[in-house]
């Protein structure tokens, strides 16, 4: 294996020896070692510091995770998310089509709804939305500017504090979203749209089958982290009573005083449903970006494989490549 | 308020009977973007079964007198005539009007494309390519629009292509994959639109090839090009364009070999 290879005849190689076969070793990276040091000493210190504190009572903590209240109070917090983001990210659709319309009537509309609701802070728009009895006591469907009626409802029975705050989500969050699905629709290239409408298909099509798939490769990432936030600003209902997670909480805390402990409840509610929701995002950008490149991500089964392998010093496998040329007659 | 009345007298009046054989007439064309003017009184017809191959130099009109001709460009006057039908527009007496994005989409049927940049759908596998507008355009059922996808996919070299993503092909064969696609649709005038221009030398043969082979088919065609050789060997009729004008048309071995016009001989010289 080792031996001197001599040099092909007439070609440009010169003798080889021993001396040149030698193994090539990557560079040594020692500070990644020290600084995982440093950063465990950190966190062991930190640990430590609250685990000693005295006036932290972890007894309450493990006493409340799974009390009654707080679970009532996740589902609805789960509930209020799952409804306000769905329909905001339809509405979203809707707005960004209406933004890129050639129609000037409409994309003014997107455009004005875009700035009102993306202008003034969600917290203002849950407690507007909350007073809605203070500006109509009645809502009634009829014909305007006349007497005639359908049907009326006295306006605090129907929006009720729930449906206040789903209102002030779905609407702010739409806002948002429709921005983000705009950059999406963007960023498919021109010749798309002209290939779809020589095929003869309708600007409608065009837009469910080919715009719209390929927009989403880009759409996906940002709206994970909507949805996160989504999940997060569901606290804010609290201002107008929704019996939401962090409510119920502060509910509990405000009658035994275990303010920290119940906060520690909560926050550990939070992160878990936010580590929850970054799996679905994963397979979602997995799946839309079929064809983006030519080999698809790795799992994250595969990723911690990679790593646990990759530990040995060598080189990184090569990406799979499937493209083959055909050589025809 | 009239126009209502007027529809169903106006496809009387927009074909003017062509000449039997010509697929497409093109009738005193003309088109500006902005103030330049990239069409002007441009005429020609595409007899039916005949290539016809446009040259001429880069901004000379070419390739928007062919996206004029399945309606990718509207136009500022002048008719298109494809197997009779006024393409884009309704004719009311000295006028033509705009018809709707449905309309026009239900024309453009007839009419398949070949980009320049391919513009496959890059979320969709070769064979969804193809199958995307027979099921969901021509509301063809899966199985026979799979069916004779894979006949077409076979037809241009790539039987064992199907499953691939454009992504995972090389130009010539995303080329390939998009004559097929253009050919499910069954359409009756073929247009290409410089479609050897983005390929790397050694892939344009085996895209000339297929065109060749469609064009034997007894294919309608109208090629953008600057392949020479492609036109002399191929071509029925060729047109050369300069400045939004014809500059020249004829049968290919006549405007190549023996042109008439300095600007013709001038540019055939640059580009050999």
């Amino acid at each position: 294996m080792s031996a001197p290879v001599s040099a092909l005849e007439g070609a440009a190689i010169p003798a080889l020896s021993n001396e040149d076969d030698v193994e090539a070793i990557p560079l040594r990276r020692p500070w990644r070692w020290i600084s995982a040091v440093v950063v465990l000493l950190v966190l062991a210190a930190v640990v430590y510091v609250i685990a000693t504190n005295p006036n932290l009572d972890f007894g309450t903590v493990g006493h409340f995770l799974f009390d009654q209240r707080i679970l009532e109070g996740v589902w609805l917090t789960i509930v209020i998310t799952v409804i306000s983001m769905a329909v905001s990210t339809l509405l979203a659709i809707v707005i960004a089509a209406m933004r890129l319309a050639s129609n000037p009537v409409l994309s003014s509309v997107a455009w004005l709804y875009v700035w009102a609701f993306r202008g003034t802070p969600v917290l203002v728009q849950i407690v507007l939305w909350g007073y809605l009895g203070l500006l109509f006591d009645r809502i009634v469907l009829g014909v305007p500017f006349t007497e005639v009626v359908f049907w009326s409802v006295e306006t605090n029975s129907l929006v009720t504090p729930f449906i206040a705050g789903l209102l002030a989500l779905t609407l702010n969050q739409a806002a948002y979203s429709s921005e983000i699905v705009r950059a999406g629709m963007m960023s498919v290239d021109d010749g798309q749209r002209e290939a779809a409408y020589s095929l003869g298909m309708a600007p409608l099509y065009t837009f469910r089958r080919v715009l719209l798939p390929q927009a989403m490769r880009v759409i996906i990432p940002p709206m994970g982290n909507e949805l996160i936030s989504m999940l997060k600003n569901t606290s804010l209902l609290s201002v107008i009573a929704v019996m939401e997670l962090y409510t119920q909480a502060s509910v509990i805390s405000s009658s035994n005083l275990k303010q920290v402990e119940l906060l520690i409840v909560v926050s550990a509610w939070y992160l878990f449903m936010t580590s929850v929701l970054s799996i679905p995002q994963y397979y979602l950008e997995r799946r839309y970006g079929r064809g983006a490149s030519r080999a698809l991500p790795p799992t994250p089964f595969q990723r911690v494989r990679a790593m646990v392998d990759s530990r040995r010093p060598g080189p990184e496998p090569a990406p799979a490549t499937t493209k083959v040329e055909v050589v025809e007659k | 308020m009239t126009l209502q009345d007027t529809t169903a007298e106006t496809t009387g009046v927009g074909s003017a009977r062509p000449a039997r054989d010509a697929l497409v007439e093109i009738r005193r064309v003309r088109k500006s973007f902005g103030a330049h003017q990239v069409l002007r009184d441009v005429s020609l017809a595409v007899p039916a079964g005949t290539v016809t191959v446009l040259l001429g130099p880069s901004g000379s009109g070419k390739s928007t007198l062919l996206r004029c001709v399945n309606h990718l460009e509207t136009i500022d006057g002048g008719r298109i005539l494809v197997d009779g039908d006024l393409i884009g527009y309704r004719q009311v007496g000295s006028k033509t009007h705009e018809m709707s994005p449905r309309q026009i989409a239900k024309q453009r049927r007839n009419i398949g494309m070949v980009f320049q940049r391919f513009n496959l759908f890059p979320h969709m596998t070769a064979l969804d390519n193809v199958c995307e507008a027979p099921i969901g355009v021509a509301g063809r059922s899966k199985a026979r629009a799979r069916e004779r996808a894979r006949e077409l996919l076979g037809r241009v070299g790539l039987a064992d292509f199907a499953g691939h993503y454009p992504a995972q092909l090389s130009g010539g064969q995303q080329q390939r994959v998009a004559i097929a696609r253009a050919l499910a649709m069954d359409p009756k005038l073929m247009l290409f639109d410089e479609p050897t221009s983005a390929l790397d030398p050694e892939l344009v043969g085996d895209v000339l090839d297929v065109m060749r082979a469609l064009a034997d088919d007894g294919m309608t065609m109208i090629v953008v090009t600057h392949e020479i050789g492609f036109a002399r060997g191929v071509a029925d009729q060729v047109a050369f364009m300069d400045g939004g004008v014809i500059v020249e048309a004829g049968p290919a071995e006549e405007v190549i070999d023996r042109p008439r016009r300095q600007r013709t001989r001038n540019f055939l010289e640059s580009v050999r």
